[in-house]
């Protein structure tokens, strides 16, 4: 496998656009990520895009209508949550394999307002739909149970996990690109309706639209093209799906997975958690972010509350230590689905970068920068990116 | 095959999902591989833990567990009633299984999780909808176990 490097990257601030459809969210990002990179689209070679809510409408073929029907290979990618990242990793293998030299990926989504809910099922005949009846498999519920088997292990409190979004609301501050940018107290969050215990409402992720796009490209059209500008090298993109645990099949096991791809990423980068300068991880929920900060090694096993207490997770310019989701998150920037994976290497491409995008919320001196994604069902992303 | 006819050509109630048996007396149905995985359903290829193709050892379950983990949900599709509990039982008999915690106040589970985990509870049924033919439908549930 080749060296691959991230030429350019783009994205749209998250938020609603019911003015705009996916393939002109998805062509928006991608020109911008042309445009970082110095390259035109007749110089991409193959193009991955990911999408979730309209993956079986051709949605890359009609992103590349919008920015240049070159006639390219055009994969559509579907991997829940996930998608953007499987987007990004798909890209990255097809540079690294040494097919190609410039590779384009593009994760786009519209969701509106129709929440994460998503349908009630059924079948034909809702008689025999089990949401609620069965218990409930919907995320907020998958994510309490996340969060309340993380309290029956280790005693950990709610209000931890509302600490987990004051700060995500207190980073947001930072980035223009973020959906929401108040600031929250632990009241606000704690007193916030509750959704699913232990999540209240301003734990939970928003859902919106937005689209973000990354250019890829090997060693030498790096020294082709980049004229001297630093670029990230992927030094890791693992990918897994849940293996077979005990409650795998009647409560997803969200902690496996991560735990394997950040093993797999981690030694494929040749590094370890105490050398991850910032982290973008999945936040889709507060109990979400709470578990991944031991899943990836940024503290040990129920460590978690103790690692909050201590800044945890905080921006050094707030005090804080092991700076996770400087971005927002998804908790405050966002989660359009299918852009969410390529909008992580977005933010941390920028910090690696010392881009103006990023300049509000720079982590001095970053080096080394972990992005985490993951798709309930499940699929779990882990890349590393180094300067 | 005969039984399944008679029963579709019933106008009793149904089960709302194959894995629940409404006769003698309401259970769950499931499979046990050789390597010891258990899964509360029938329809399977092969074994998720090891991949054996079977064959499978028929399961009755029990009814009985304990709360491994819940959650309150208090926002849901309209005509399902919240704020309730979601909870992931472990059956005595190995395997897990999502339901509803019935005749458990969910404000009281809040308040004290730790009184819910572990908790001892048995299945039982309710009928929770009126399908297209007008039959009941059937669903289960857990509530604490009577000591
Ligand atoms: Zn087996």
């Amino acid at each position: 496998m080749r060296n691959v490097y991230v030429l350019g990257t783009g994205m749209t601030k998250f938020g609603r656009y019911p003015e705009k459809n996916v393939p002109l969210l998805g062509g928006e990002a991608a020109l911008m990520a042309l445009k970082d990179a110095g390259v035109g689209i007749k110089d991409v070679e193959i193009f991955f895009c990911g999408n979730l809510f309209q993956a079986p409408n051709m949605v890359g073929q009609r992103v590349l209508q919008q920015v240049g029907q070159t006639g390219i290979p055009v994969v559509n990618v579907a991997n829940a949550c996930a998608t953007g990242s499987t987007a990004f990793r798909e890209a990255y293998m097809a540079v690294a394999s040494g097919m190609y030299e410039i590779a384009m990926a593009v994760g786009v989504e519209q969701m509106g307002k129709q929440g994460l809910l998503g349908s009630g099922g059924g079948g034909s005949d809702p008689a025999y739909a089990t949401e609620g009846r069965l218990g409930s498999g919907l995320m907020p519920a998958v994510f309490g149970q996340a969060g309340v088997e993380h309290m029956r292990k280790y005693g950990t409190k709610l209000e931890h996990f509302a600490k987990i979004s004051v700060k995500s609301h207190k980073h947001a501050t930072k980035n223009p690109f973020s959906q929401y940018r108040n600031e929250l107290s632990l009241d606000d969050v704690l007193n916030s309706r509750m959704i699913a215990y232990p999540n209240t409402l301003y734990m939970c992720c928003p859902t919106g639209d937005g689209a973000a796009a990354a250019i890829l490209v090997s060693e030498a059209k790096l020294r082709q093209l980049a004229g001297g500008r630093r670029r990230p090298r992927v030094a890791a993109a693992a990918l897994t799906s849940d293996p077979w645990t005990e409650h795998d099949l009647a409560l997803p096991d969200v902690s496996t997975l991560t735990r394997r791809a950040a093993k797999q990423a981690y030694e494929a980068a040749g590094v370890g958690p105490k050398d991850v300068d910032l982290t973008e991880l999945h936040d889709c929920f507060a109990t979400a972010e709470l578990i991944h900060y031991e899943n990836l090694g940024l503290c040990g096993d129920g460590e978690a509350a103790k690692f909050i207490d201590e800044g945890g997770g905080m921006h050094p310019a707030l005090g804080g230590k092991s700076p996770v989701n400087v971005s927002g998150g998804l908790l405050s920037k966002g989660h359009p689905l299918g852009a969410t994976g390529v909008a992580n290497i977005c933010e941390i491409t920028w910090h690696l970068t010392e881009d103006e995008r990023a300049r509000p919320r720079q982590v001095p001196n970053a080096k080394v920068g972990m992005a985490h994604v993951i798709g309930l069902g499940s699929a779990c992303t882990v890349h590393i990116l180094t300067i | 095959m005969a039984s399944e006819k008679a029963q579709a050509a019933d106008s009793g109630p149904r089960p709302i999902v194959p894995f629940l048996r409404l006769e003698p007396k309401p259970h769950l149905v499931g499979i046990r591989c050789s390597c010891g995985a258990i899964y509360v359903d029938l329809n399977r290829v092969a074994c998720s833990r090891c991949g054996s193709a079977g064959p499978f050892e028929q399961v009755s379950f029990s009814g009985k567990g304990s709360v491994y983990v819940f959650s309150v949900v208090h926002q849901s599709f309209p005509g399902i009633p919240t704020p309730y509990i979601t909870a992931i039982v472990d059956l005595a008999e190995g395997a897990a299984i999502r339901g509803n915690l019935l005749d458990f106040p969910p404000e009281q589970a809040q308040r004290d999780p730790h009184k819910v985990f572990g908790l001892p509870v048995e299945m039982v049924t309710r009928v929770v909808a009126k399908d297209r033919e007008g039959r009941d439908v059937v669903a289960f549930g857990f509530r604490p176990a009577k000591r």
